[in-house]
């Protein structure tokens, strides 16, 4: 289940392919394991001298969000499973249930582009870092490269490039810092890193001991990590290069859907069929926070923050969007508008806006609706921006 | 091509070490990383969402003029 690929082999997979060392038995590895795993509780909890909702009680209060839907792109026949944002901050690539994958341009609502991918359920995509190209792959086992064409009219398809191949689903995708390496996830249990190329797999990432259903890489200034979630309920952080798994965090009681590092790099969320979403301090190696509440009952798909990371967004399985005071642990607002469950969710890379996928085949594009955020008094008319 | 992860249920016994070495391994190297105090973890969260939310579009809103989803309306004078 955990073997090696075939041509990546590290001295640390092959010191476990020898036979027993002298005096280790079966017996006395899972012993050291359990003290291991007791240490590492005691590590832990040594440094849990505070609750950070303790902290955060001296944080300004969060005045009252008005979230306001500025565009609701309708064109899929089917249920959205994955949406991303270009870095132009307007350009959206969206795949569906039924095959398609379409390229929107936010501002406008126009469709710019659209692919019929030769399987249903395209559970992933992605938008490439130079809005050139777009990823995406499903029930195909496949991460396939479509690059965009300016002439709107050229097929797509004929310029496809299969990148990554795994044994079961594609759950999910990402450009590295270039458009030339894809980081997957997959229904198989691995994740992976490729050429885009050449199709190369350059690192693999073995560790889940069920399917791995969501990824996110580290932001960029803080070195080579990324962060995945699984049906096994563990997150785990991996470097990149060297294929280690670094930190693994076990506390949700269920799947984890989606992982999404905090803006610093510092801190992870996740969001899982338990009904929470968590945060977990990279630093601390712990969970500190987790946004819940007796009354929400259902699963929570995708989560993303807010720029300066004090908001997080999160899509349920009620088809609701709650929003939540990442510091406080306190929900903020909750958001209605979608008539299914709620997919995907990403905020635009300016942070302006954010964007949710869901099986009603829409995707909507909200704004905090205030305008500068405080009426503006000139004379003694108020004017509302 | 590609990777062939065989997720394997029947595992022979030379497998079963190899896990658990594996595991003994992964628990050390997990053991092993330098933590820091949650006190200290949450200041420092604290301190990120405080120097960028002034700076945070769905935390403050948008003036309309520089908005390219709010589509141009007259102002209501009341």
């Amino acid at each position: 289940m955990n073997s090696p690929p075939h041509f990546i082999c590290t001295p640390f997979s092959l010191m476990a392919c020898q036979g027993l060392a002298s005096g280790e038995t079966l017996k006395s590895l899972k012993a050291e394991s359990e003290t291991l795993r007791k240490k590492l509780e005691e590590e832990r909890k040594k440094l849990h001298d505070v609750e950070l909702e303790k902290v955060a009680e001296k944080a300004e209060a969060l005045g009252e969000l008005n979230m306001k839907t500025r565009r609701t792109l309708k064109g899929h026949g089917n249920k959205v499973l994955c949406m991303d944002w270009c870095k132009d901050k307007r350009r959206i690539v969206s795949s569906s249930q039924d095959g398609k994958v379409i390229v929107w341009d936010a501002f406008t609502t126009n469709k710019e582009h659209a692919v019929t991918m030769p399987t249903t359920w395209v559970m992933a995509c992605a938008y490439a870092p130079s809005g050139c190209a777009i990823a995406c792959g499903g029930l195909d086992n496949k991460c396939s490269v479509y690059p965009l064409s300016l002439d709107k009219d050229e097929n797509l398809a004929a310029k496809k490039k299969s990148v990554a191949m795994h044994t079961n689903y594609l759950s999910g995708c990402t450009f590295t810092n270039s458009d030339m390496q894809i980081l997957t996830s997959s229904g198989d249990g691995t994740s992976a890193l490729w050429d885009v190329e050449s199709g190369q797999l350059l690192q693999s990432f073995h560790g889940h001991s069920a399917d791995v259903l969501t990824l996110d890489l580290a932001p960029s200034e803080t070195g080579n990590t990324f962060v995945s979630g699984g049906s096994d309920k563990k997150a785990n952080v991996w470097d990149l290069r060297s294929g280690q798994n670094v930190q693994s965090f076990d506390t949700h009681d269920s799947d984890i859907n989606c992982v999404k590092y905090y803006p610093s790099g510092d801190a992870f969320a996740s969001a899982s069929d338990d009904s929470t979403c968590r945060l977990f301090d990279l630093r601390a190696d712990r969970e500190v926070s987790i946004y819940s509440k007796d009354s929400i009952m259902f699963g929570a798909a995708s989560v993303d923050f807010s720029l300066s990371g004090r908001l997080l967004f999160a899509g349920y399985n009620d088809y609701t969007i709650n929003v939540w005071d990442v510091l406080k642990g306190t929900r903020v607002a909750i958001l209605f508008g979608h008539e299914n469950r709620v997919s995907s969710l990403r905020v635009s890379p300016d942070g302006t806006a954010f964007c949710s996928g869901s099986w009603d085949n829409t995707l909507r594009v909200r704004q905090e609706g205030r305008g500068v955020g405080r009426e503006l008094k000139q004379g003694g008319t108020t004017l509302y921006g | 091509i590609g990777v062939e992860a065989k997720m394997s249920s029947k595992m022979p016994s030379s497998n079963n070490i190899a896990q658990a070495r594996r595991t003994v391994q992964q628990l050390r190297i997990e053991a092993s990383i330098e933590r820091i105090k949650v006190s200290k973890a949450s200041a420092d969260l604290m301190h990120y969402c405080g120097e960028h939310a002034k700076y945070d579009p769905l935390l403050m809103g948008i003036p309309a003029s520089e908005n390219p989803f709010k589509d141009k309306k007259p102002c209501t004078i009341l």
